[in-house]
C-alpha cells in the first residue's frame, strides 16, 4: 500500500514539476456525467433511432403524445395530447393536443406538428417505421389515415380494431415522438422532411436539449429553457464514451464520472463495497434464449428441445456469472408487461434430460455448434451452458464472432444454436408475441423473419392465437390469451428462454433522482440532483 | 525506392530526376491501388452484412432492399469498385454506411487525437531509447547491457492493455500524478476552440496554459506507455547498430589518434548508425499513427484505431477504405520522408542523387 505521508509530500513535489492541476476536480455541481458505450448511436432523428443510446437521449429531450409510468406501465397519461378517446368502432383514436406548449425553439406544438412526425417517420420509412406502419399504413394512405380534424385534435386511423392498449404503447416509442415542423422543414432539401439534418440536431420539446454528438466520443445535452414542465435540477448532461467497464469503474471511483452505466458483472461486484457508491438496478424488457434451428435434424425432434431446457443451470448463471445483471425468466414477455408470464418450471436436471434424449433416439447425445457473440458476458454464459449440456452427453462446439457477423448468419438459418438477446420494442406483449410466437411464412424468402422464422419453427396455429390477441379489446381477456400461447411456448418452442435482464448502473452516492425504466427511452434524469 | 545506384554520373541531373520523379509517381500509384483492392475485397468476403449494420435487426425486408440498393450492393462487384475509384480520384471518400457523415469529416476529427498521441509517444521513444541502445553497446554483455535489454523485453511482451490499466491504477488511481482516460477534462472541453485538432498545439496558441497542462496530464501516461513500446524496439535497433559501428575500422583509428571515447561515441559512431536509424523511427512513428486500438479503449481516446475497428465490425466499408488510404499515406510519406533525411545525413547517397 502506498499511501504514507512522505508520498503525498512527493506527490506535490511532482505535481509542481508536471504541473499537474493540484486536487482531483469533482464533477461540475451542475453536470452530470455518465460513462457509457455510444458507439451504437447511428442516429438522431426519432424516425430513425433505434438504439439504446440513442433512444434513451431521445426520451430525455423529446416528448411523444402519451407517456407511462415507469414503475407501473399500466398507467398510461398525455404528455402532448390532453385526452384521447377511442372510436366505437375501434378503427380510430382522436387525440386532443394540449395548450400552451412550445417546442425548445419557442414554436408552440400544434396538431400539424403531430401529424407532421407521424406522417413523416411513415413516409421516411425508417427501421421503427413499422411500428407505426403495422396499423395498416403506408406512405400512400398515411395523409389519409393519420389527419388534423381540428384546431386541436387528430385523428389516428387504422385497417383492423387493434387492442387500443397495443396502439398507445406503439405511440410511446420514439418513432412516434413529435419534431418540431417548423424548424425541421427549414432544413428541408431534396423532399427528405429535413431527414439529413436531423440525424445530427435537435427539434424537440423534452427537458434537454441535444447540444452536439461527436461519434464515439460524446453527447452534450442541455437543460430546455423553453421546457413546458419543471425546469430540469442539472443545467448540462454528458455522455462520454468510454468502451472499457474498468476505465468506468476507475473513473467512477475518482469521481471524475457521476454515472457508470455499462460495468461488467465483475466490476459492479467490484464497487458494491464502496462507500462512495451507489448501485441501482432496474428491470429491463430485454430476454437471453437459445434459438434452435429446426433446419437441424436433432434439434427438431420435440423430445430434445424438451432436454435442452433441462440442460442449463439457470440460478449458478444468474449468481455466478451475471452477478445479478439477469434474474431467470422462462417465457418471452418478460416481466412487467400486460400478460407475462412468471412460472420458471425448468432447471438442471440432467436425469431428467437424459431420458428425454433416450426417448428421442439419441441416448448418447449428439455434435452441435453454437454462435456466440464474443463480449466476455455471452460467452461466460455460452461456457457454462456448454458444461452442462456435456453432462448429457451433447457436445457443444462455440464458434465465436462479433455481433454482426453471428446475426448475419443467424438471419440467414446457417446456425445451429444461437445465443441471443431480445429487446422489446415497445411496451405492448405483441411486440415479442410478434417475434417469438409468430411466423406467417416460414418459407426462405420471406418477408418479415421473425425469431420463429430464423430457427424455422413453422407454426401456423400459434400465430393465428397471436393474431387475435392483438385485436381483443378487453385487457383481461387478451393477457390470459397471451398467457395461455406462453404456456405452450415454454414447453414446445426451440426457445430456450433463460433470463431476464436488468440493467445495474452505479453512480456517486450524492446522485439522486435518476430514473432506470423498462425501455430505455424510459431511462430518465430530467429530475437528478447531485 | 532510392536506392537506385545505376546512376554514377552518367547522364545529366534534370532527365534523371524527372524519370525519378516518374518512377515515384508510378510506384506511389500502385501501392495505393493495391491497398485498395485488397481491402475492398477484404470488405466484400467478410461475412457480415452491411445492411444489417445500417437498418438493425427488426426492419421490414421493403426496408432492407431499399437500404440494399441505397449502398449499391445490388450492382456487380468490378462496377462498386470502379464507382468507389472515381470518386475518390476527385477527392470525395464517401459517406459512412452507418451514419452518413462524410468520411473526410470523421477522419479529420479522429485522426488528430491519434497524432497527438502517437508524436508525443515516438518523441518520448526516440528520446529514451537511442542514449539506452548506445549505452547498451557501449557496455555490451555487461549489466547495462543486460537492464536494457530486460527492460526492452517487458516492452515487447507485456500486454498494452494490462500495462494501461496497471498505469492508469497506480498513476491515475492511486497517485494522482495524472488526469484520467479521455483527452481533456470537461471543464476546458468548450474552452478550446478546434484549429488543428491537436489539442496540445491549439491551447498553447490560444495561450490557454491551464488548459494545456490539463491536456498534457491526460496525454502524458498513454503516450508513455506507446512511447515505451517503441523505446523498446529503437533502443534494440540502436544497440545492433552501434555494435556494428564501433567494429569498424574508423573507430579503432580515430581510439588510436587519441580522440576522446565520448566523441568517438557520440559523433562519429552514432552518426553512421543514425542512417539506417532514421528509418526504424519512421516506421516506429508510422505504426503508432495507425492507431493503437487497445490503448484507445483502455485510454477512451477518440482516435483512428477505435474508429477503424467499428467500421470494420460493422463492415462499414468506406470508411475502412478511407482509413486504409490514409494509413497508406503516411506509411509512403514518412518512407518517402526517410529517404530524404538519408541523403541529408549520408554523404554517400546525397553524391549520388
Amino acid at each position: 500500500m502506498l499511501h504514507s505521508r512522505t508520498l503525498l509530500a512527493a506527490t506535490v513535489a511532482v505535481f509542481a514539476l508536471l504541473g499537474a492541476p493540484g486536487a482531483k476536480a469533482e464533477t461540475p455541481a451542475d453536470t452530470l456525467i455518465q460513462a457509457w458505450a455510444i458507439d451504437d448511436i447511428i442516429s438522431l432523428d426519432p424516425a430513425e433511432i433505434f438504439e439504446f443510446t440513442a433512444s434513451e437521449i431521445a426520451g430525455n429531450s423529446y416528448e411523444g403524445l402519451i407517456g407511462y409510468d415507469p414503475a407501473d406501465v399500466s398507467k398510461i397519461y398525455g404528455k402532448i395530447a390532453e385526452s384521447w378517446e377511442v372510436a366505437p368502432d375501434g378503427l380510430s383514436i382522436s387525440f386532443k393536443i394540449r395548450d400552451g406548449r412550445t417546442f425548445a425553439s419557442g414554436n408552440p406544438i400544434t396538431a400539424e406538428d403531430v401529424v407532421f412526425s407521424l406522417t413523416r417517420a411513415v413516409k421516411l420509412d425508417k427501421s421503427p417505421a413499422f411500428i407505426l406502419t403495422q396499423f395498416g399504413l403506408n406512405a400512400e394512405n398515411v395523409d389519409d389515415m393519420v389527419v388534423q380534424t381540428g384546431p386541436d385534435t387528430v385523428q389516428f386511423k387504422m385497417d383492423k380494431p387493434y387492442a387500443p392498449t397495443l396502439v398507445l404503447y406503439c405511440l410511446t416509442a420514439t418513432v412516434g415522438f413529435v419534431v418540431d415542423k417548423k424548424l425541421v422543414m427549414e432544413h428541408e432539401a431534396n423532399g427528405d422532411f429535413g431527414y439529413e439534418w436531423l440525424k445530427t440536431n435537435y427539434a424537440g420539446s423534452g427537458p434537454f436539449t441535444i447540444r452536439e454528438w461527436r461519434a464515439n466520443e460524446a453527447v452534450v445535452m442541455e437543460r430546455n429553457p423553453n421546457y413546458s414542465g419543471d425546469a430540469a435540477p442539472m443545467a448540462r448532461v454528458i455522455y462520454r464514451h468510454i468502451p472499457e467497464g474498468a476505465t468506468q469503474r476507475l473513473l467512477l471511483e475518482q469521481g471524475d464520472i457521476d454515472i457508470a452505466r455499462s460495468l461488467g458483472a465483475e466490476e459492479i461486484d467490484a464497487v458494491r463495497s464502496n462507500s462512495d457508491i451507489k448501485i441501482q438496478e432496474g428491470p429491463k424488457g430485454s430476454i437471453y434464449y437459445l434459438g434452435l434451428n429446426q433446419k437441424n435434424e436433432n434439434l427438431a425432434k420435440p423430445q430434445v428441445r424438451q432436454a435442452m431446457k433441462y440442460l442449463v443451470d439457470y440460478q449458478a448463471i444468474a449468481d455466478t456469472i451475471m452477478k445479478g445483471k439477469v434474474m431467470v425468466h422462462q417465457a418471452f414477455l418478460p416481466r412487467g408487461f400486460l400478460g407475462a408470464l412468471e412460472e420458471t418450471p425448468f432447471s438442471l436436471d440432467v436425469a431428467k434430460a437424459k431420458e428425454l434424449l433416450a426417448e428421442a433416439g439419441v441416448p448418447d447425445g449428439f455434435s452441435v455448434t453454437m454462435d456466440t457473440r464474443n463480449t466476455p458476458e455471452i460467452t461466460g454464459i455460452a461456457q457454462a451452458i456448454q458444461q452442462t449440456m456435456a453432462q448429457a452427453g451433447i457436445q457443444m462446439e462455440l464458434i465465436p464472432g462479433d455481433g454482426q457477423q453471428t446475426l448475419t448468419k443467424y438471419r440467414a438459418r446457417n446456425h445451429d444454436i444461437y445465443i441471443g438477446r431480445w429487446g422489446p420494442d415497445y411496451q405492448d406483449p405483441h411486440t415479442n408475441a410478434d417475434t417469438f410466437a409468430r411466423n406467417p411464412d416460414n418459407g426462405d424468402d420471406a418477408a418479415s423473419k421473425p425469431l420463429a422464422w430464423r430457427n424455422a419453427w413453422d407454426i401456423p396455429d400459434m400465430t393465428k392465437l397471436a393474431d387475435a390477441a392483438v385485436l381483443e379489446s378487453d385487457p383481461e381477456k387478451r393477457a390470459q390469451m397471451y398467457i395461455d400461447i406462453q404456456r405452450e411456448h415454454q414447453q414446445t418452442s426451440p426457445f430456450v428462454i433463460m433470463f431476464q435482464e436488468i440493467e445495474v448502473s452505479a453512480m456517486r452516492s450524492n446522485v439522486n433522482g435518476f430514473i432506470v425504466g423498462p425501455s430505455f427511452n424510459d431511462n430518465n434524469y430530467a429530475h437528478v440532483t447531485k | 525506392m532510392s536506392d537506385d545506384t545505376d546512376g554514377g554520373g552518367r547522364s545529366s541531373a534534370l532527365p534523371r530526376i524527372l524519370w525519378k520523379l516518374a518512377r515515384l509517381a508510378a510506384t506511389v500509384a500502385l501501392t495505393f491501388l493495391g491497398l485498395l483492392v485488397v481491402t475492398f475485397l477484404i470488405g466484400r468476403v467478410v461475412p457480415v452484412d452491411p445492411v444489417l449494420a445500417v437498418i438493425g435487426d427488426r426492419a421490414p425486408k421493403s426496408v432492407y432492399d431499399r437500404v440494399f440498393i441505397e449502398l449499391g450492393l445490388d450492382k456487380p462487384l468490378y462496377e462498386q469498385f470502379w464507382l468507389y475509384l472515381q470518386k475518390v480520384l476527385t477527392g470525395d471518400f464517401g459517406q459512412s454506411f452507418l451514419t452518413k457523415r462524410d468520411i473526410a469529416d470523421d477522419i479529420a476529427r479522429v485522426f488528430p487525437a491519434t497524432m497527438e498521441l502517437a508524436t508525443v509517444a515516438i518523441i518520448i521513444g526516440t528520446v529514451l531509447g537511442i542514449p539506452m541502445g548506445v549505452w547498451a553497446a557501449v557496455r555490451q554483455g555487461r549489466l547495462a547491457d543486460q537492464v536494457v535489454r530486460v527492460l526492452g523485453l517487458v516492452g515487447y511482451s507485456a500486454p498494452i492493455f494490462w500495462l494501461g490499466l496497471l498505469g492508469l491504477l497506480v498513476f491515475y488511481a492511486r497517485l494522482h500524478w495524472v488526469s484520467g482516460p479521455g483527452r481533456v477534462d470537461i471543464a476546458f472541453e468548450y474552452s478550446i476552440t478546434p484549429k488543428t485538432g491537436l489539442l496540445l498545439l491549439d491551447s498553447a496558441m490560444q495561450g490557454q496554459w491551464d488548459a494545456f497542462r490539463n491536456v498534457f496530464s491526460h496525454i502524458i501516461l498513454p503516450a508513455s506507455l506507446l512511447g515505451y513500446f517503441s523505446m523498446a524496439y529503437i533502443s534494440r535497433m540502436t544497440r545492433s547498430f552501434m555494435l556494428n559501428e564501433l567494429a569498424q575500422e574508423y573507430v579503432i583509428t580515430a581510439r588510436v589518434k587519441g580522440v576522446p571515447e565520448w566523441r568517438i561515441i557520440w559523433v562519429h559512431a552514432l552518426r553512421n548508425a543514425a542512417v539506417p536509424l532514421v528509418t526504424v523511427i519512421a516506421l516506429s512513428y508510422a505504426n503508432l499513427l495507425e492507431g493503437s486500438v487497445l490503448t484507445e479503449t483502455v485510454f477512451a481516446w477518440p482516435g483512428l484505431g477505435q474508429y477503424l475497428t467499428n467500421s470494420l465490425q460493422n463492415s462499414d466499408m468506406n470508411a475502412v477504405l478511407g482509413g486504409t488510404l490514409l494509413i497508406g499515406g503516411i506509411f509512403v510519406g514518412l518512407n518517402l520522408l526517410s529517404d530524404l533525411l538519408y541523403t541529408l545525413l549520408d554523404p554517400r547517397v546525397r553524391r549520388q542523387a
